[in-house]
């Protein structure tokens, strides 16, 4: 098994901190791990990626070209990466700030108004945390209670009122899509 | 019967190969005297140039490591740093310094790093055989700068511890010269100073001092040290360029 | 020691603090950048630890002298263009024989080229920029594991042999994570003595430490005490790995980035039944030319695959001495092939020379 996701979204919208929490989740599942973040003048403000691969076995490429997996947060991510996602691949969507939708017959779509459902925690910030909630659910890489672990790890210690903020987006996101 | 003068107990007993006249040999002797008098032959490391004065661990009795030319403002930053306790100087001419070392030596002395650095001042490239510095003065004939130092050709120069007295983090500069007796017991005591500003942390302290290189001027020993005081001089004016210490007693 | 998920460059440094690091100085440049980031950080916090943002590569090079001449252990790290400036101190820490390491996350050149992740370093590298009859160790990882494995090892090696030691990574190795379990922490005042080094002479004769050497007879000795222990060096740290070379027709021979790429490529194409191996030289310098020549034994058929336009090659070349047949297929400026794309280049060639 060897699975390839690809988080993209504007500088900001927490993509490469989705990317991180995917990987430790595989991390503590035993899975071989590698998360690789955009870096250099385009993640200065402008869209930002982050590639994470799970797989049994040794990962010889932290890119990924054809991803099973595009967990997209605005317009511009959708137009770069929906004809790279594999045939039967899936496409997460953010639905509150992406207009168009892929025009391919071949994969599957879910829809999650990420921006509107944060405004019911009153909180833009944890708009990232509601899509992996969603994304976790149906992917089913790795489990909610993983990566509620962690989170505990990555936020535990320095700051208990963003973690509990982050969980509750996190479960509020998994319970969205059925 | 009384002993009044001998070798300094921090220089080798080897004779120097500098030039007759040559402001190097004495100005060795001079860090050598100050070195003994304040005690500091064994927690003392010397930080050589390239250039003329490139063999000085020939000479001083103290650990010494050579830098590459221009960056003994670098070398002596990593090792200050890793050395605290111990007094760091650089000795470096001033094409090492005021040219192809002009940023370690800025940026040394605008961190405030403490070590001192010992700025020997001829206006000359005298290694390589007498080619214009930056120091070169207007109208000063060398090798590459024939008929003079012109300003529209060769540009005008560097006046650098004016320079690095402007910068915040250096705590004393002061500029002497070795033509004289009188300026060299000052130089001593500029030297003396630096390490104590060095001991007691205040910073980058800096002593440039005009050096008499009669070879490549081209004159003899005495007219060497009469052109220090009646031409170079005016050009680079001696005296204390700063002194964050507030000390009175040294002023001279 | 349970695995964390760190990024390369945080893998660096950290292992580098581990092995008793506490002199860092360099400059801004990516994609090395979380290096000094982290080492600001790690080091304000320890006891005699240093960081500073040097003025320039220069500088920060000749920050590592000073340090080292002192007796700290103490590296640099930047990447391809930062490194050019920086040969001359390593010039001079050959000269003066002292221990350093220094980081290349390289990316695309030559001149600024691009930020993107490139093996065009490896000439700068094993032959060195700088001036002069010398050699350094060059290290090339090929995970974040390795980053951390081979920058604690680099630290002891330096000590031992009194020579600066680069480690060849790239952007993508110093930006990806990867579970990592970190080297235990060293207690520095268990490190070796050294009895070379620029404390003062407090007890003992003064020590100088010099590279200029006006007598020719004794440049030349001190140049052959050099070679002596490059020699030593090459015999006791040439490191290399091979997979699947048991019964391979063809050996693809990569380093670094492109050697995992490489490897995930063999595996496709073992499934498919072509009989590919790989060997990866660990060590650049020393380069393992008696373990590629003794492949040629059972294989006639190499094939160098390396993210730039043939520079290894010219190694591995050296390496056959006319024996056997090379073939070359590289991607510059900062491609990074997928297994997939790779393992079509090998396998159309493993099937033109009829290997299958």
């Amino acid at each position: 098994m060897l699975i390839k996701t690809i988080f993209s979204g504007f500088g900001g919208q927490g993509v490469v901190m989705m990317g991180y929490l995917l990987a430790i989740g595989g991390m503590y599942e035993d899975k071989n791990v590698t998360c690789l973040p955009s870096y250099g003048a385009e993640v200065r403000g402008g869209t930002a990626n982050c590639t994470v691969v799970l797989s049994t076995e040794e990962i010889a490429s932290p890119v990924a070209s054809e991803p099973e997996f595009a967990v997209l947060m605005n317009n511009p991510s959708l137009f770069r990466f929906q004809n790279q996602v594999q045939s039967g691949g899936t496409i997460f969507l953010n639905s509150s700030m992406i207009e168009s939708r892929p025009i391919r017959g071949d994969l599957e779509i879910y829809e999650i108004p990420v921006n509107d459902l944060a405004k019911q925690l009153h909180s833009n910030k944890v708009s990232n945390m509601i899509m992996l909630g969603a994304f976790i659910k149906k992917a089913g890489l790795v489990s909610l209670e993983t990566i509620n672990h962690a989170l505990k790890d990555t936020f535990g210690n320095r700051n208990p009122t963003i973690l509990k903020s982050n969980k509750t987006a996190l479960l509020l996101g998994y319970n969205y899509l059925e | 019967m009384k002993k009044v003068f001998s070798r300094p107990k921090s220089l080798k007993r080897a004779p120097f190969h500098y030039c007759p006249g040559c402001g190097h040999s004495l100005l060795h002797r001079i860090i050598g005297e100050v070195i003994d008098e304040m005690n500091l032959q064994e927690r003392i490391i010397g930080i050589p140039p390239a250039g003329c004065a490139v063999l000085a661990y020939f000479y001083f009795d103290i650990d010494m490591g050579e830098a590459s030319h221009g960056r003994g403002a670098a070398l002596a930053t990593g090792m200050k740093r890793a050395l605290p306790d111990r007094v760091v100087f650089t000795y470096q001419g001033d094409g090492d310094i005021a040219a192809i070392g002009t940023a370690e030596t800025i940026h040394a002395a605008s961190r405030g790093e403490n070590f001192s650095t010992i700025f020997v001042n001829n206006g000359v490239y005298g290694m390589t055989g007498g080619q214009m510095a930056p120091t070169t003065i207007l109208g000063q004939n060398t090798t590459t700068s024939p008929g003079g130092r012109e300003e529209r050709r060769d540009g005008f120069p560097v006046n650098l511890s004016e320079m690095l007295a402007v910068a915040k983090g250096s705590a004393y500069i002061e500029r002497t010269a070795v033509n004289s007796p009188a300026n060299i017991l000052k130089t001593k005591k500029a030297i003396a100073k630096a390490f104590r500003v060095q001991m007691e942390g205040y910073g980058f302290s800096l002593i440039e001092v005009l050096s008499p290189c009669p070879t490549n001027w081209k004159m003899e020993p005495v007219e060497a040290c009469k052109w220090i005081d009646e031409v170079m001089a005016v050009h680079f004016p001696l005296g204390v360029l700063k002194d964050i210490t507030g000390d009175k007693k040294d002023a001279h | 020691m349970p695995k964390v998920l760190m990024r390369g460059n945080h893998v660096v440094a950290e292992s580098a603090v581990r092995a008793g690091c506490r002199f860092y100085f360099g400059y801004p440049i990516t994609p090395q950048n979380e290096i000094p980031e982290y080492m600001s950080e790690r080091l304000s916090k320890l006891d005699g630890g240093v960081f500073i943002q040097a003025e320039s590569e220069i500088a920060s090079i000749h920050m590592v002298i000073g340090a080292s001449m002192a007796g700290g252990r103490a590296m640099t790290s930047s990447s391809g263009p930062g490194i050019s400036l920086k040969q001359e101190g390593i010039s001079f820490l050959s000269a003066l024989e002292l221990p350093a390491v220094i980081v290349n996350m390289s990316r695309g050149g030559p001149g600024l080229g691009n930020i993107a992740p490139s093996q065009s370093d490896y000439f700068q590298a094993t032959r060195g920029g700088g001036h002069g009859d010398y050699r350094t160790i060059v290290l090339a990882p090929n995970s974040c594991q390795e980053l951390a494995n081979l920058t604690y090892k680099a630290f002891d090696l330096a000590d031992k042999y009194r020579i600066p030691v680069v480690i060849l990574g790239d952007g993508m190795l110093g930006q990806m994570m990867e579970p990592v379990e970190l080297p235990p922490e060293v207690q520095i005042k268990k490190l070796p003595h050294k009895d070379w080094i620029l404390t003062g002479a407090k007890g003992r004769p003064s020590r100088f430490l010099r590279s200029l050497i006006l007598d020719p007879f004794e440049e030349e000795e001190h140049n052959w005490k050099l070679m002596r222990k490059y020699e030593r060096i090459t015999k006791e740290e040439t490191k290399w790995e091979t997979s699947f070379a048991d019964d391979a027709k063809l050996m693809v021979v990569a380093f670094g980035s492109a050697a995992r790429i490489a490897k995930g490529a063999i595996k496709r194409m073992r499934d498919e039944g072509l009989k590919v191996g790989l060997i990866r030289p660990i060590s650049l310098w020393p380069f393992p030319y008696k373990a590629i020549k003794e492949l040629t034994k059972k294989v006639r058929r190499f094939f160098v695959f390396e993210m730039n336009m043939g520079q290894m090659l010219e190694d591995v070349k050296l390496a056959l001495e006319g024996d056997g047949e090379v073939h070359f297929y590289g991607r510059p400026g900062g491609i990074i092939l997928t297994p997939l794309e790779i393992s079509r280049v090998i396998s159309s060639y493993y099937y033109q020379k009829r290997l299958g």
